[in-house]
């Protein structure tokens, strides 16, 4: 009673991996999709191989953590063995993907076998990366069109919340050829240590996830949902299946996990479970809630 | 958790590379458990708990370097401890130790030897003065050893020493991956635990840089049954940074 088709994808359900998190090995891909995910997307990655941050490069804040990764990955010429290993999870894998400008973007696009792209305009702490990007509309288009015209496959694109207006991003994607976009990215954020005077983050500052960033999110979603055709994928701060129903109230055809899978493993069955038994006793299905927070 | 500030109220130098450093914070943990060390502006490194209220240190790279530079007084920060720790089962215990692969295991082998376990303990290493926490493994049970060089002990490898123990239940183990290996094909995977290292960021269970066959060695580790690691990457290829595979 979970299953959908989103942007031409079928997922068994709405509860998808979020990139960046257990998402550089096929294997843990794997494991996280055979632990439930309707689908799982990978750790972002570019065209040269990537260290990242020094550490720390993740830690635990009041109500939720925050993180400078860098976005460490192998480089795409190293990752279609992962991918496939991923696929024998059985649940579509999505390809998160970063560049510096459009033709990084549509090298990579062009070279990757995956079921869908996610585009990662939003990275909050990658210089020349990531959000350098995402804030400016015609980038977003001009990125998405690119990517759009080297593959054949649905392409997602995720914005970030550390803009005036998010709207006016996700119509530039929109315009871009976009087949859905995915909401949000972390919040800029950063912390000090007191007894010495240092930023923690080895970056100094990063971004903001888990539960203090769901209000934002759900906001964000609501605000694409009003001014969007393509649908919308909601993220940030979900750790129970009330969020993800909150999500859907609020315009999200699906949802992607992220930092609560660190200390749930088994979040996305446990996530479908309760919904379906939600929606049952509601009497509710999955296409009823969907927005029911713009219509009543 | 943010890093906690910890103050170093000793040093020892335990060998001529490595060094404790005791802290003014006690962290109650299962051995095996780790630490995230903080020193600050250079790096944050995963550490064993080689006591309660300290860690042992290896000179390896930039981190250790720094944390060798500190003195008393000085502080780094420290967060966890993180992840499960050996688990003790059964009456007769054997533990495998290579190098600094030692550090959490001498905590565990007082721990069982508080319980009334009898312990006997493999310590291998380069150079009779690279072997580490001699005395306490002896104070805890049997000892044996092993040197590269034969100065001191078995001239070999420690897994050299294994063959001829037949008298335990259990067996932990920590040290450089292909000794580890090695110990692996030679018991019942079942009846051995291995603490694994592989390169550690989030700590947190989240990121999946340390990822083995999709198991976390911060989170799901980094102490792992040897019957998980028989069908694993374990002893073939970890991971660099960028989350390339790389030959051991
Ligand atoms: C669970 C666990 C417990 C450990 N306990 C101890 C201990 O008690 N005593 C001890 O001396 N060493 C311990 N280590 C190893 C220690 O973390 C590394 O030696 C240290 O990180 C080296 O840092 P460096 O900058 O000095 O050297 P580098 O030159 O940066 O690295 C040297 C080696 O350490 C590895 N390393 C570097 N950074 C990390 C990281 N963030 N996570 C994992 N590995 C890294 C590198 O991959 C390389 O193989 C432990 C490792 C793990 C995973
Ligand atoms: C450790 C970590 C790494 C992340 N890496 C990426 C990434 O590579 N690409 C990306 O688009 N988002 C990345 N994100 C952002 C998440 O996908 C997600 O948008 C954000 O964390 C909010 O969701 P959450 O509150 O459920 O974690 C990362 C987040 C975390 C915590």
């Amino acid at each position: 009673m979970l299953s959908l088709t989103l942007a031409g994808l079928e997922l068994r359900n709405p509860i998808m991996l979020a990139a960046g998190i257990m998402g550089t090995t096929g294997e843990s891909l794997k494991r996280i999709a055979e632990s439930g995910a309707g689908a799982v997307v990978t750790k972002s990655v570019g065209i040269e191989p990537k260290a990242g941050h020094s550490n720390p490069s993740m830690i635990e804040v009041d109500c939720g953590y925050l993180n400078a990764m860098g976005l460490p990955n192998p480089s795409y010429k190293n990752f279609q063995d992962e991918i496939d290993e991923a696929k024998k999870g059985g649940v579509p894998v999505i390809a998160s993907i970063f560049g510096g400008c459009s033709l990084d973007f549509s090298e990579i696009a062009g070279a990757l076998q995956a079921d869908a792209f996610e585009l990662n305009v939003s990275c909050p702490h990658a210089h020349g990366y990531g959000a350098e990007i995402g804030t400016d509309p015609d980038i977003v288009e001009d990125v998405t069109r690119a990517v759009k015209s080297s593959t054949k496959v649905p392409v997602w694109v995720k914005l970030t919340p550390n803009v005036t207006d998010i709207k006016s991003i996700g119509l530039a994607a929109q315009r871009g050829g976009a087949d859905a976009v995915v909401a949000i990215n972390t919040i800029r954020g950063m912390a000090i240590d007191i007894e010495s005077g240092y930023p923690i983050l080895g970056n100094k500052f990063g971004g903001l996830s888990g539960r203090a960033i769901k209000p934002v999110a759900i906001k964000c979603v609501y605000d694409l949902y009003d001014v969007l055709d393509i649908p919308v994928i909601g993220v940030g701060g979900i750790s129970d299946w009330k969020d993800a129903i909150e999500f859907i109230m609020a315009g999200a055809r699906a949802v992607e996990i992220g930092s609560a899978v660190g200390n749930n493993i088994n979040i996305f069955s446990e996530i479908s479970s309760c919904m379906e038994a939600f929606l049952e006793e509601k009497e509710w299905t999955l296409d009823e809630i969907y927005g029911m927070a713009h219509e009543v | 958790m943010k890093p906690v500030n910890a103050v170093i109220t000793k040093i020892v130098d335990e060998t001529p590379t490595t060094r404790t450093f005791f802290f003014d914070t006690s962290f109650e943990s299962i051995p095996g458990q780790f630490v995230m060390v903080w020193v600050r502006g250079v790096d944050e490194i995963p550490m064993a708990l080689s006591y309660e209220n300290a860690i042992t240190v290896q000179k390896v790279g930039p981190a250790t370097t720094a944390l060798f530079e500190l003195e008393e007084c000085d502080s780094f920060g420290i967060r966890g401890p993180f992840g499960n720790g050996f688990e003790l089962r059964s009456e007769h215990i054997l533990l495998v130790a290579g190098g600094v692969g030692a550090a959490p295991l001498a905590p565990f082998a007082e721990k069982a030897s508080l319980s009334d376990i009898a312990v006997t303990t493999l310590l291998g290493a380069k150079t009779k003065g690279e072997l580490l926490f001699s005395e306490r493994f002896e104070a805890a049970g049997k000892l044996l050893v092993a040197t590269d060089d034969g100065t001191e002990g078995k001239h070999g490898y420690v897994t050299q020493l294994l063959a001829g123990i037949k008298n335990y239940s259990q067996i932990y183990c920590c040290g450089p991956e292909i000794m580890m290996k090695r110990v692996l094909d030679m018991v019942v995977p079942a009846n051995a635990q291995f603490s694994l290292h592989r390169y550690i960021k989030c700590g947190l269970g989240v990121c999946g840089a340390c990822c083995i066959d999709g198991l976390r060695v911060c989170k799901d580790g980094p102490v792992f049954s040897g019957d998980i690691l028989k069908m694993s990457d374990f002893g073939v290829y970890r991971r660099d940074e960028c989350g390339r595979q790389v030959k051991l």
